[in-house]
């Protein structure tokens, strides 16, 4: 307990940093993969084979991935962006089944309603499409965002500095409360962020305040049981 | 690609044969590690998973695990449990960490499966003087196999990719010349070694994509399944 109140002002630090590094990828990867589901969604063959890719890409370690990062682009191994390119990657790859699915919810009559009334297929997608996506959309951002915060701490391999810094020198000094520190606090962290989503998805879809629907419940909990978590591992 | 092949050369080297870990030898010990954890996490989470989907208690508290343990950095969970068991007993420090990761995936996995059961089915099995253990063993359990199968190969995945850390540990593996190549700076190293992570990681997915196919009820012949439901 000493050490971590010895050291508040560096575990500040970290989780600053580790905040810094989560954002980017969480709001790339939620961006890119928007056209990209739509694509899955829309195009049923081409969708298919872009969501293989995603899962495949998805069974790559992240280890093996934020490592192998700088072989393959050129990037210097100490750079932040392979820590950034790995995670992103990452996020767009769960997103991007994500926002494919979240499109199917939508009801199929509303949908139709809204071309009778003469949307334009632009207007559809952002007034209607998007919007009713959205508890499901949540589900998949919340995922993406607690396994990204958790995954920057491999980031620590590679001298990138995160909460993950705890860890590799809690280890090599043998301080058992520094990598306790660096758990809890990472996961506190993620526990954060995602219930900010939670009452920032309250705020932008007021109708799933008080009728939780049965079908964003049920695609949460499937996804556990179809392994989003995989590669994401390490 | 010039960095591709020096990583192919680093692979297929002869010195691969030899030295500290012979590469064949570290990935002995990475499959060792991912079987053996997998094996304890599944003789774990799947009663505990086919208790809860079968009588419908607990359903809460598996959910919230299995939400909670995605925040869980498991490089953190690996040295603190390595270092809380001491030096001495690392590999058993390791391998409690494998396992706690994969026993959510496993757990979700035989639970869904359960619960996935139409329960007009479960009646008529209960209908028809099926004995509760025999409704679990013999209706349950072959139709919720697939999503099973699923948890299990989440839980498999998962390992397989954690277990690289354990190269950090100084438990061998094939982490253990990815972070020896990290150490010496030598890219072909970490390449040619994060490359083999990858096909086992790929051909293990691979292997069960086809189980999955296999147990399908009905052999195949049913309702066509969406496939990728379960990648």
């Amino acid at each position: 307990m000493n050490w971590v109140l010895d050291n508040l002002d560096l575990i500040g630090r970290l989780s600053l940093d580790h905040l810094r590094l989560s954002v980017v990828p969480i709001v790339l990867g939620f961006v890119i993969a928007i056209p990209l589901g739509w694509v899955a969604w829309r195009l049923r063959i081409t969708g298919a084979v872009l969501l293989t890719v995603a899962g495949l890409l998805y069974t790559i370690p992240s280890i093996a991935l934020i490592v192998a990062l700088p072989a393959i682009i050129g990037t210097s191994l100490l750079s932040e962006s392979n820590v950034t390119i790995a995670l992103t990657l990452y996020a767009v790859a769960i997103m991007s089944r994500s926002v494919a699915e979240a499109l199917g919810s939508v009801d199929t009559g509303t949908r139709q309603a809204a071309v009778a009334m003469g949307y334009s297929s632009w207007r559809r997608f952002w007034g209607v499409d998007f919007p009713l996506a959205g508890p499901v959309l949540l589900a998949g951002l919340r995922v993406v965002a607690v396994s990204t915060i958790a995954l920057v701490t491999v980031g620590a391999l590679v001298g990138i500095d995160s909460l993950g810094y705890l860890f590799t020198n809690g280890y090599q000094r043998r301080i058992i409360p520094e990598i306790l520190a660096g758990l809890v606090v990472t996961m506190a962290l993620a526990l954060i962020v995602d219930g900010l989503l939670v009452l920032v998805g309250r705020a932008l879809m007021p109708w799933t305040r008080r009728q939780p629907s049965a079908s964003v419940k049920e695609s949460a909990e499937t996804s556990f049981g179809r392994g989003v978590n995989p590669g994401g591992a390490a | 690609m010039n960095l591709f092949q020096e990583a192919l050369a680093w692979l297929t080297s002869p010195d691969r044969a030899s030295g500290t870990l012979p590469l064949a030898e570290a990935i002995g010990q990475h499959i060792g590690f991912t079987a053996v954890s997998v094996l304890i996490a599944a003789a774990i989470a799947i009663p505990l998973g086919y208790l809860i989907g079968h009588t419908g208690k607990g359903r809460e508290m598996a959910v919230g695990l299995s939400g909670a343990a995605r925040a869980i950095p498991s490089f953190g969970l690996i040295l603190l449990l390595v270092l809380v068991l001491g030096v001495t007993r690392s590999e058993i420090g390791a391998v409690i960490a494998f396992v706690l990761l994969a026993i959510p995936s496993i757990l979700a996995g035989a639970y869904a499966g359960v619960q996935a059961v139409d329960r007009r089915t479960v009646d008529a099995a209960r209908s028809v003087g099926m004995t509760e253990w025999q409704i679990l063993l013999k209706v349950e359990a072959p139709l919720g196999l697939p999503l099973l199968i699923g948890g299990l190969r989440s839980a498999t995945l998962q390992v397989v990719a954690t277990v690289t850390l354990a190269g950090y540990v100084n438990l061998g593996g094939i982490g253990f010349h990815i972070i020896q190549g990290l150490q010496l700076r030598r890219y072909e190293q970490i390449l040619g070694a994060s490359l083999i992570v990858v096909v086992l990681a790929l051909t293990l997915d691979l292997l069960f994509a086809l189980i999955t196919l296999a147990v399908r009820p009905g052999g195949g012949s049913g309702r066509p399944r969406r496939r990728l439901a379960t990648s």
